[in-house]
């Protein structure tokens, strides 16, 4: 009974996950044309809702998108050419992988810039502290006679 | 070793400097640049909405700079832009050309009835896959074209009053000269 009423409650909490944005009437019937499919749709942007994968998304344009997607495919074209199509129309923006080109060098390699930037001060910190310890004065005669007197105190 | 106190202050006035770039500037990121802008308008000929007036022949309206607005009778901002359009044709400020984007033909023609009508021509797109081929993500939009038939500039949102007066009308100037 116990492990019935689990099983219930872990598929309620589930199911909402397993909810598709793709209707039943998008699905092709090419089952590997339709993963590729699945997979572009994956990494195109709903321009709509803006941070949901046109996959994710409900809203009407994204459905479009979805069947002009599979309908490229079916056409024939590649993927990179399914992408281009897209692309043309809406721009980098619609990719959720930004593409690596000049304007996004500071997106993609800004983050090695900053760690090789923390690396450079972290060594020139430790670079100089050394230098300010050993630059320590020799101790003179009388520190040092002073020094005895207390080593031989502490010793008597 | 003076200069490195200097370098947090440094580093918060930058920060800080971008956090008001980003929030007092007029940067609303759901506003989208056009990737066809430069670019021909999509080569497309739609279908006439109404029995008296022209569809859409973008090839056609080569020669004159005019707008192409993307609109629906069941569209709330449309609504709002249409007054605009109806006093920017009874100026003969600008031609306008309509794309009916996934609207009944009844509706649309009944909402026009109501409103009246400022397009030289209506094209209908009722699956709405001809405004994917101008980049459109939403109704309403408004494209400027040139003469030659490229788009030099897209509008996202209704076209009030003051967005014409600052936004379009000198760009509309500025590609007739």
């Amino acid at each position: 009974m116990k492990t019935l009423r689990f099983l219930l409650l872990l598929a309620i909490v589930l199911l909402p996950g397993a909810v598709l944005a793709v209707q039943p009437d998008e699905i092709l019937a090419d089952r590997a044309l339709e993963t590729r499919a699945r997979e572009i749709s994956r990494h195109l942007r709903c321009l709509v809702c803006q941070n949901q994968s046109i996959d994710d998304s409900d809203a009407p344009l994204a459905r479009d998108l979805r069947l002009l997607v599979r309908e490229r495919l079916v056409a024939g074209d590649s993927d990179t050419q399914v992408y281009d199509f897209v692309v043309a129309r809406y721009g980098d923006f619609v990719l959720l992988r930004p593409p690596i080109k000049p304007i996004t060098w500071l997106l993609w390699f800004g983050p090695a810039l900053m760690l090789a930037l923390g690396g450079i001060a972290v060594v020139v910190w430790f670079r100089r502290r050394p230098t300010a310890t050993t630059a320590a004065a020799p101790l003179d005669a009388e520190d040092r006679a002073r020094l005895q007197r207390l080593i031989d105190e502490d010793g008597a | 070793m003076r200069a490195i106190v200097l370098l947090p202050v440094l580093m918060f006035v930058l920060i800080a400097g971008f956090f008001a770039w980003a929030l007092l500037g007029r940067n609303d990121a759901s506003l989208l640049p056009s990737a066809l802008i430069d670019r021909p308008a999509p080569a497309m000929t739609l279908d006439p909405l109404l029995p008296d007036l022209p569809g859409l022949d973008v090839a056609a309206l080569k020669g004159e700079v005019v707008l192409v607005n993307i609109f629906a009778s069941w569209c709330p901002p449309c609504q709002i832009e249409h007054p605009v359009f109806m006093k920017l044709a009874r100026e003969n400020a600008v031609p306008i050309w309509g794309i009916n984007y996934k609207d009944k033909p009844e509706a649309a023609t009944a909402w026009l009835q109501r409103l009246g009508n400022p397009y030289k021509g209506i094209g209908v797109d009722p699956q709405g896959r001809n405004a994917i081929e101008w980049g459109s993500y939403g109704v309403p939009e408004t494209y400027v074209l040139d003469r030659e038939g490229r788009i030099r500039h897209r509008y996202v949102g209704p076209v009030t009053e003051e967005a014409w007066r600052d936004t379009l009308a000198p760009i509309v100037r500025q590609l007739r000269q």
